[in-house]
């Protein structure tokens, strides 16, 4: 790795050419992704990736380094959205109120991750798990409930900053001829940021304070019997998620211009999120991108391979039945099982090993 | 002068057993005392009592004169009281640097004022951004041998490697007070000297304080400035080593029968 790279990555790089080659791509792809494709599902699916590799990430900071269960991390990622949302709703779509409405939510989310940590973190790893899970479900009905101030299960549609807007036409490219509009603004931003977000993940986990989180994961008693306070790193590195989370879900209700309960409260979140983590491999943090990219395009997308597939089996019997669009779902967990079954580290972790293997 | 380490009538209760029982006793700087008993009398306790892993029933644990016995097992670990584990403690998935170089992190960590900033650049810096911490891990793990396994995972170490890393954690402390709980234990005829040579160095240096835990009477002999031997929970004797050893008591408390008070050196309890 040349010096440069190494300072970004803060000397934890990939270590495995295949997933240096996967990482590039997929970097690359978001990064060209409005010239690359035609139409709104494939740039809708490319800010969701970016969105979701920062709300994996930070998750991953909690479970894979920290060794901390939480069932309450799309409480902060709703919280980001809402924040922002309500502030452009209320205040207009101005920077400002949109600022405003993050400095809030940011707030909000460290006071709510404190309390959390400070009442909860030295019980066990399942009360604290539970926990999480009572206070998130509260969190989500009370959204729900103050719909004068939220727009309850309907949510609140927002505009957002003129220059952000998809009506703005800023510039032609010179040689395609193609208009760079707003939405495609928009996108960079969220790009951006969330490469910038990951990339202040990667240092904190490569800290003397990562490193100490990471002591309290293998062995919390001896990480205490060392003079380090097992409860305060615990609940800083609760906040520093819960940060990170915040900021997810701000970037989402800047692309969807639009928050409510199922696009970023719904329990079905914290499950992909979940699910992204182990997949990609916990304790990477490149498990997240690796995690939210399959994931993501596996839920936009798989839909309309089956379409293909049973279309294709049309005559036969059963098959159809069996690709049939509407089990979409079946045959993600049955991809999930599977990825579980054959990479037990996450794919990240495997590939790693595979990688360690044959420097040996 | 004050003693370093004193526990005064330091008792603790499981339900109706009392493991350790009102056990008065001081240690004082450049002395290596060693604490010997049959199994179950109660020296493991009294070390978790010394450094906070069990609260104490009754009784006190005062380090330089302050009395300590409220404060967790970490800000008992911070003020100056080491510990090597009996039962190896460490942290499988890092490498053996990374495990020693967390110790060197806690040290340096102690050494400077709490605060929003000593908070801020521990979480900004790169953990090898310090060449002098990461030399100073390097150092310790030489003093036992390990330098060719830094970057082995301590999962994948041998149960002996993994010992001597107990040990190295606990000097990386730089403690005032090293409680050694025995250290030898589970290694290999050719690895022990590798330790012992290690007490022997830092008792040489004269201002250290150990206390040592260990049932192999001959590493007591050649360490020991005294012994003090503990008999269900009790302190049932306290003084020389070769005054302790030819006691009435230890001969039927700790070698068990005064049939075998003749036998020299190597006795196992």
């Amino acid at each position: 790795m040349s010096g440069f790279t190494n300072t970004l990555l803060s000397g934890d790089g990939p270590r495995s050419r295949v997933l240096t080659a996967l990482l590039a791509v997929i970097v690359g792809v978001l990064a060209l992704a409005p010239f690359l494709f035609d139409g709104a599902q494939a740039i809708n699916t490319a800010a969701k990736i970016c969105v979701f590799i920062v709300l994996a990430a930070s998750y991953d900071l909690l479970l894979g380094y920290t060794g901390i269960v939480s069932f309450a991390h799309t409480m902060f990622f709703g919280i980001g959205a809402y924040g922002v949302g309500l502030a452009f709703h209320f205040w207009g779509p101005t920077w400002t109120a949109g600022l405003a409405g993050l400095g809030i939510a940011l707030t909000a989310g460290l006071i709510l991750a404190l309390a959390i940590g400070f009442v909860s973190l030295r019980v066990k790893a399942i009360f604290y798990a539970m926990i999480t899970l009572a206070v998130a479900s509260a969190f989500a009905i009370l959204a729900g409930q103050l719909s004068d101030f939220t727009g309850g299960e309907d949510g609140r549609s927002f505009r957002v900053p003129e220059l952000l807007r998809p009506t703005t036409m800023l510039f032609q490219m010179p040689l395609t001829g193609m208009s760079v509009t707003g939405r495609i603004a928009t996108y960079y931003l969220i790009a951006l940021a969330a490469a910038a977000i990951f990339l202040g993940a990667l240092r904190i986990v490569n800290s003397p304070f990562g490193r100490v989180l990471q002591a309290i994961r293998e062995n919390e008693f001896r990480a205490g019997a060392l003079g380090f306070d097992v409860v305060a790193y615990r609940t800083i590195g609760n906040c520093l998620a819960a940060a990170m989370a915040v900021l997810a879900g701000a970037l989402y209700a800047l692309w969807l211009r639009y928050v409510g309960p199922d696009t970023t409260l719904s329990f079905a979140i914290m499950l992909d999120i979940l699910l992204m983590v182990v997949i990609g491999g916990m304790g990477t943090l490149y498990g997240s991108v690796i995690g939210a990219t399959i994931f993501i395009l596996a839920q936009s997308y798989l839909q309309k391979l089956m379409v293909i597939a049973s279309s294709a089996f049309k005559g036969v019997p059963l098959l159809p039945d069996i690709f049939h669009p509407d089990r979409w779902l079946l045959w993600l967990g049955v991809l999930f099982v599977l990825s579980v079954y054959f990479f037990p580290t996450g794919l990240v972790g495997t590939l790693r090993a595979r990688a360690a293997l044959q420097k040996d | 002068m004050t003693p370093v380490l004193e526990t005064r009538d330091l008792t603790i209760r499981f339900g109706g057993h009392v493991a350790v029982d009102g056990v008065s006793c001081a240690f004082n700087k450049g002395t290596l005392t060693a604490i010997v008993g049959p199994n179950g009398a109660g020296k493991t306790t009294y070390f978790n009592l010394i450094s906070g892993q069990l609260p104490a029933s009754a009784g006190t644990v005062q380090l330089d004169g302050v009395d300590i016995s409220r404060d967790t097992p970490a800000a008992r670990a911070r003020r100056g009281i080491g510990r090597a584990f009996q039962i190896t403690s460490l942290f499988s998935n890092l490498t053996a640097l990374e495990n020693v170089r967390l110790a060197v992190q806690a040290r340096r960590r102690a050494a400077m004022p709490a605060g929003p900033r000593r908070t801020l650049s521990e979480i900004v810096t790169r953990w090898d951004s310090d060449p002098s911490l990461q030399a100073r891990a390097r150092d310790y793990l030489a003093d036992v041998n390990l330098v060719a396994k830094a970057d082995t995972p301590v999962a994948a170490l041998p149960h002996g490697d993994k010992r001597k890393l107990e040990v190295a954690l606990m000097m990386a402390l730089e403690p005032h007070v090293f409680m050694f709980d025995e250290p030898t234990a589970g290694m290999s005829i050719d690895e022990v000297p590798v330790v012992l040579d290690l007490i022997h160095k830092l008792k040489a240096r004269g201002n250290a304080t150990i206390l040592l835990v260990e049932h192999k009477m001959d590493v007591v002999r050649s360490l020991a400035d005294r012994i003090i031997v503990l008999h269900n929970g009790r302190l049932a004797a306290d003084g020389l080593p070769a005054v302790v050893i030819a006691s009435p008591v230890v001969q039927e408390a700790y070698l068990g029968t005064r049939s075998r008070a003749g036998r020299k050196g190597g006795a196992h309890a």
